[in-house]
């Protein structure tokens, strides 16, 4: 059967024509984009549709002892609020809330029962015939709680830190000790020591978290729901509330941005489908600003870094700590201190990481997890050590450039920082900086130039893909995947157009069905290295049984030809030594007796090759800014991010990747940073206003080079993953160059002025 | 939403009835009581955030108050009603107060102040994180709840005038600049006519934080009026906040300084913002300054000055503090840099054109006596 292609469906403009694999092509879901018809989560309707509005409790820790309701149900409008007394019966086993990526623990459950475990947990939902008539109604929603001593604050509890109980898929602990990494430190004759601390972020993409259920007259639930995978979203859905998988479909088809906030199904989900089976209805939740400070956020970490070298600047011991944040309920754990033992070639490491309970919402991936912190610890702790040798910091990194993984005794699959190193620094003009602090100036302005190494992993998992090529010679490929603001849907097109030999117009990618082949959440920057190599295993079925049909012409010059004698080229099958000949796909397909040829492949990782080596994509960053040391106040000025993470597929979406996670590295290490009221348990800048995220006006331009680079271990593209890897170090190349400038060595983020200016 | 009443009168009689009858116990600082509403850039957050919950809106956006007029003498009048952005770029603005221009400029982002208008600005409320939150206590918010911030985050927080129940700063740019310029406003209510001289206009927070102003309900703002200035040419608007735009201030200094022909200054205005529950000028700070030339210590003289008496509040961690000690050292290079600038006719830090460049010797507008 021809999959239907609804309006929703990016497919690129008439007359894109044939592209090829790393060229440039803009984003082929943009227009839906910009004129509106891209619908997100809360942006789908049902017939007779009930709006609900959560109410969350700002109280820390504690007990539910009742709810005054009287007022709140009297509103007009209101049909019903649930509440932990008030709710249909579901399952409360904290296994069948367990999402695909939930570390070890129980799951938050949503409405469960009366205790609190978090300054913003929600504690009901108020169910209207209007999103008005709800929100206010949910203003008059009494609660009357018992409240608890709690904690919330890491720094004050560091004296609890312990082992993490348990795991999370893509997490590895911390390798054990190698050397004696504190007997070489005793005896180095130049060492540094630093501490760090970063507080809480939270992910704030533009689209909040929001939940739309369409429930059928056969009770079926479309579920329309802001999630980095609608299969995770299914997969939660029909375990908490025992619906089989084929009473409910998850679609994503447009995420307005989630950085990791989508990973986990959040509270809004299990909200709406409850009501939605309470009222018999189809529902809509959304959440606020406001209330996107309710559920996960990047840990806050306290990390100690020691370097010891010798005076040649080889290094001779690494100890790095962290010890992060998490809830009372589940062990969120990342990789904070494992960069540490393999970015450097060093015969002594010791690495620790260690959690701290505390009265919060579980902390989630946030772009980078685990490096954004870690990585930027060594990184600053690298560059004091290149003060402390009086070494130029990238000749300090470069003699202890690691050629094998030290962690794990493997070789890198590939790994050409080198070259990120020489490019970024010949474009920045770094032969050019003068080493001492404080000896470059602009008017009032003290100008420093800073620099780190960025690493992150490059991960394939699982994917299926089905492509479907139509009589009409289109082409229709899909897959579960997701496409977060990413270019999930232009890379998939590409590549599938490519390896077809089609214009891009002729190719859809659909994603963001549950029902569709099934594929990986989307994080970790495995997307491209995973659905893509799944949707060209698919295309190349699909090109074989093309050649199957042209042989089958009797009487055709393909009726002897080999696989290798054929080419697919502008929607035929032709002959490489006879251009001339050709059968086009809508011919074949024609002829095949059937509306269309469908194929499907499991793409499934080479797990065998891949374990031999080290995966991983580097950068080097380069960064200047400008500081006025009266006030503190920092401008970075320009940035060169030199990034190495294999063949770039999609140059145009992939260097938006590269830009936003500088823009969010820049952010990180100036303005970022959710304040927790301690004796109130609560974070308080929970607003746009106050939460500061940087804008245009301290964003320069951001120039991004991708170095050569091709990973066949990896992926069967080439391709490695660039999600993650153009956030990681720029905080600490802007945390250097502070340093540059002012000979003042900011040890927590968010560098604000208070921290720079001059005593 | 909650629900309110609604009105949109033709003219300022209409307005002025319309948001009676009063009741004896409505006071602005009451989160019920009836208001005006024009751009509604925070009052609608506020009503969003439940922090407001007003009876009733009377929109006033159909009044005839939009004007920005010459007065006699060469001063000017702005209307309430006029915009925010429209009053920045308003050629006599430009020309006889480049101060006001450059302060609106620093301030929100185009969007907001294509709707704001100069009336409401001045009833803006303060960005105090507890004050946006009604699920912790407030004083301003909830009289008698208490003061989280004191003791807390208080980052944003007011040095200067604060009181045992309050450290809320004002956060708006443009009322700094009105209040180094004299402005005065004018307000009407069914009571009559008054005029208000913009230093007394915002009030201190003492033991009624609630009460930003000394507005009574049902008062209107109608205009601002702005007497001749001798300062276009020396004047400057100067604000440091955490990022690059679109933040609060952390401190803002509106400088301007007259000078005579042997370089010594004559006439010297300097308010802070970001400081205090108001724009923050003292005379006598400014005094110091008269028959002095323009240097770096009769500045800090005047800056030592102004800042008598600040305190700082907050909570800290030993990595970092979320309290407010920064920003006393802070002010003080700010005052001196913004008067520095004010000398060279440097109008501002923030992008605003810079009108003027003479040196203060040479002949311009507010050079002459």
């Amino acid at each position: 059967m021809t999959p239907l292609i609804d309006k929703q469906q990016p497919v690129a403009d008439e007359g894109t024509g044939t592209v090829g694999l790393g060229s440039s092509v803009s984003r082929v879901d943009g227009r839906l984009k910009v004129i509106g018809q891209a619908r997100y989560a809360a942006e789908h309707f049902g017939a007779d549709m009930v709006y609900g509005v959560v109410v969350n409790t700002s109280v820390a820790k504690g007990c539910i002892r009742s709810f005054d309701l009287t007022e709140a149900l009297a509103a007009p409008g209101v049909l019903d609020i649930l509440t932990h007394e008030r709710r249909p019966k579901i399952r409360s086993l904290g296994l069948f809330y367990k999402d695909m990526t939930a570390p070890s623990g129980t799951p938050f459950k949503p409405l469960h029962d009366e205790h609190i475990h978090y300054s913003g947990q929600p504690v009901a939902l108020v169910l209207a015939d209007s999103f008005e008539a709800a929100r206010h109604a949910a203003s008059l929603v009494k609660l009357f709680v018992d409240t608890a001593p709690h904690e919330t604050d890491l720094l004050a509890n560091l004296g609890h830190a312990r082992d993490p109980k348990g795991f999370k898929a893509g997490f590895s602990p911390p390798p054990k000790p190698r050397g004696d990494a504190d007997a070489a430190f005793d005896a180095a004759p130049v060492k540094v020591e630093v501490e760090f601390h970063s507080g809480v972020e939270h992910h704030n993409p533009m689209e909040m978290h929001a939940t739309t259920v369409i429930r059928a007259s056969d009770g079926h639930l479309t579920i329309h729901d802001k999630t980095q995978s609608p299969v995770n979203s299914r997969w939660v859905v029909s375990h908490v509330f025992g619906l089989s998988k084929d009473k409910v479909t998850v679609k994503n088809g447009f995420v307005g941005g989630a950085f990791g906030s989508g990973l986990r199904p959040q509270y809004q989900l299990i909200l709406a489908v409850m009501a939605s089976l309470q009222l018999k209805r189809s529902v809509r939740v959304v959440l606020t600003r406001q209330q996107m400070f309710t559920f996960g956020h990047r840990p806050e970490t306290w990390q100690r870094v020691k370097l010891a070298a010798e005076r040649d600047g080889r290094l001779v011991s690494v100890v790095h700590e962290a010890v992060c944040e998490t809830s009372r309920r589940e062990d969120y754990v990342e990789v904070v201190v494992n960069w540490s033992g393999q970015l450097y070639r060093c015969d002594n490491v010791r690495l620790g990481y260690q959690l701290v309970e505390l009265d919060q919402y579980s902390p989630i991936d946030m772009r980078a997890p685990g490096a954004a912190h870690g990585v930027h610890a060594l990184e600053v702790a690298m560059d004091e050590l290149s003060y402390s040798l009086g070494m130029d910091p990238l000749e300090l990194r470069l003699r202890n450039y690691a050629e094998r993984d030290d962690n794990k005794g493997l070789p890198f699959s590939t790994k050409a920082l080198r070259s990120c190193y020489d490019q970024g620094a010949e474009r920045f003009g770094w032969h050019r900086r003068r080493p001492e602090p404080r000896s470059q100036r602009e008017g009032r302005e003290l100008v420093g130039w800073g620099m780190a190494t960025g690493t992150w992993d490059a991960l394939q998992l699982f994917a299926r893909a089905r492509a479907v090529l139509c009589a009409d010679g289109k082409l229709v490929v899909s897959s579960a995947a997701t496409d977060i603001g990413t270019g999930t849907y232009t890379v998939m097109s590409m590549i599938a157009a490519e390896a077809m030999g089609l214009p891009l117009e002729s190719v859809s990618f659909q994603l963001g069905d549950s029902n569709l082949p099934i594929a990986p959440i989307e994080g970790g920057s495995s997307h491209v290295a995973t659905v893509g190599s799944a949707v060209q295993g698919a295309c190349e079925k699909l090109r074989r049984a093309l050649w199957k049909l042209a042989r089958a012409r009797s009487g055709s010059a393909f009726e002897k030809a080999r696989w290798a004698d054929v080419e697919f080229v502008q929607g035929a099958v032709r002959l490489r030594k006879s251009p001339g000949h050709a059968l086009s796909f809508q011919e074949l397909v024609s002829g095949s007796g059937k509306p269309s040829l469908d194929v499907s492949y499991l793409m499934l990782p080479n797990v065998l090759k891949q374990r031999k080596y080290t995966r991983a994509t580097h950068s080097a960053v380069f960064v200047e800014v400008k500081v006025d040391e009266d006030f503190g106040t920092v401008r970075v000025t320009r940035v060169v991010n030199a990034i190495a993470a294999g063949r770039i597929l999609s140059a145009k979406t992939a260097r938006s990747q590269i830009t936003g996670g500088v823009v969010w590295g820049i952010s990180q290490a100036l303005h970022e940073e959710s304040l927790t009221d301690h004796t109130l348990g609560r974070f308080m800048n929970h607003s746009f206003a106050e939460y500061h995220v940087a804008v245009n006006a301290d964003v320069p331009d951001i120039d991004v080079i991708f170095v050569e680079e091709d990973d066949r271990v990896v992926s069967r593209l080439g391709a490695k993953g660039v999600g993650e890897i153009g956030i990681v170090g720029v905080a600490a190349a802007v945390c250097n160059a502070v340093y540059h400038a002012t000979g003042r060595r900011v040890l927590s983020t968010p560098i604000t002025p208070d921290k720079v200016m001059a005593p | 939403m909650n629900a309110f009443e609604y009105l949109a009168p033709r003219d300022l009689a209409g307005a002025l009835h319309g948001i009676g009858p009063l009741l004896a116990d409505d006071s602005l600082g009451s989160p019920t009581t009836p208001r005006f509403i024009a751009g509604g850039t925070n009052l609608l957050d506020l009503m969003k955030e439940n922090v407001l919950r007003p009876s009733k809106l009377v929109n006033i956006d159909h009044l005839d108050l939009h004007g920005i007029e010459s007065l006699p003498g060469g001063g000017l009048r702005l209307g309430a009603l006029a915009r925010n952005a429209d009053t920045a770029r308003d050629p006599l603005v430009l020309a006889r107060y480049p101060l006001l221009s450059a302060a609106i400029q620093a301030g929100a982002s185009p969007q907001i102040r294509n709707m704001a208008s100069n009336g409401g600005n001045l009833l803006q409320r303060t960005r105090c994180l507890y004050f946006y939150d009604t699920g912790v206590p407030c004083n301003k918010r909830s009289p008698g709840s208490g003061c989280p911030a004191i003791d807390g985050l208080a980052r944003q927080h007011a040095i200067l005038g604060t009181s045992e129940h309050c450290i809320a700063t004002h956060p708006s740019d443009f009322c700094v600049a009105l209040a180094a310029l004299d402005a005065t406003v004018l307000v009407q209510s069914a009571q009559g006519q008054r005029r208000i001289a913009f230093a007394d206009f915002h009030r201190l927070p003492r033991d009624q934080p609630e009460l930003d102003t000394q507005l009574q309900p049902g008062d209107l703002i109608t205009h601002l009026e702005l007497p001749p200035s001798p300062f276009a040419g020396h004047s400057s608007y100067l604000k440091l906040r955490d990022r690059a735009s679109f933040a609060f201030a952390l401190v803002s200094v509106a400088s301007a300084l007259e000078f005579d022909g042997q370089r010594r200054i004559t006439a010297a205005r300097i308010a802070l913002g970001g400081v205090a529950h108001k724009p923050w000028r003292r005379v006598e700070a400014e005094a110091e300054l008269i028959g002095h030339a323009p240097t770096a210590d009769h500045f800090a003289r005047a800056a030592d000055r102004l800042l008598e008496g600040a305190r700082s509040y907050g909570s800290a961690n030993r990595f970092a503090s979320h309290g407010n000690a920064f920003k006393i050292p802070l002010a003080h290079r700010a005052i001196v840099r913004a008067l520095e600038m004010a000398t060279r006719g440097e109008l501002s830090n923030t992008g605003a054109p810079s009108l003027r460049r003479t040196p203060p010797h040479a002949t311009t507008q507010g050079a002459q006596p």
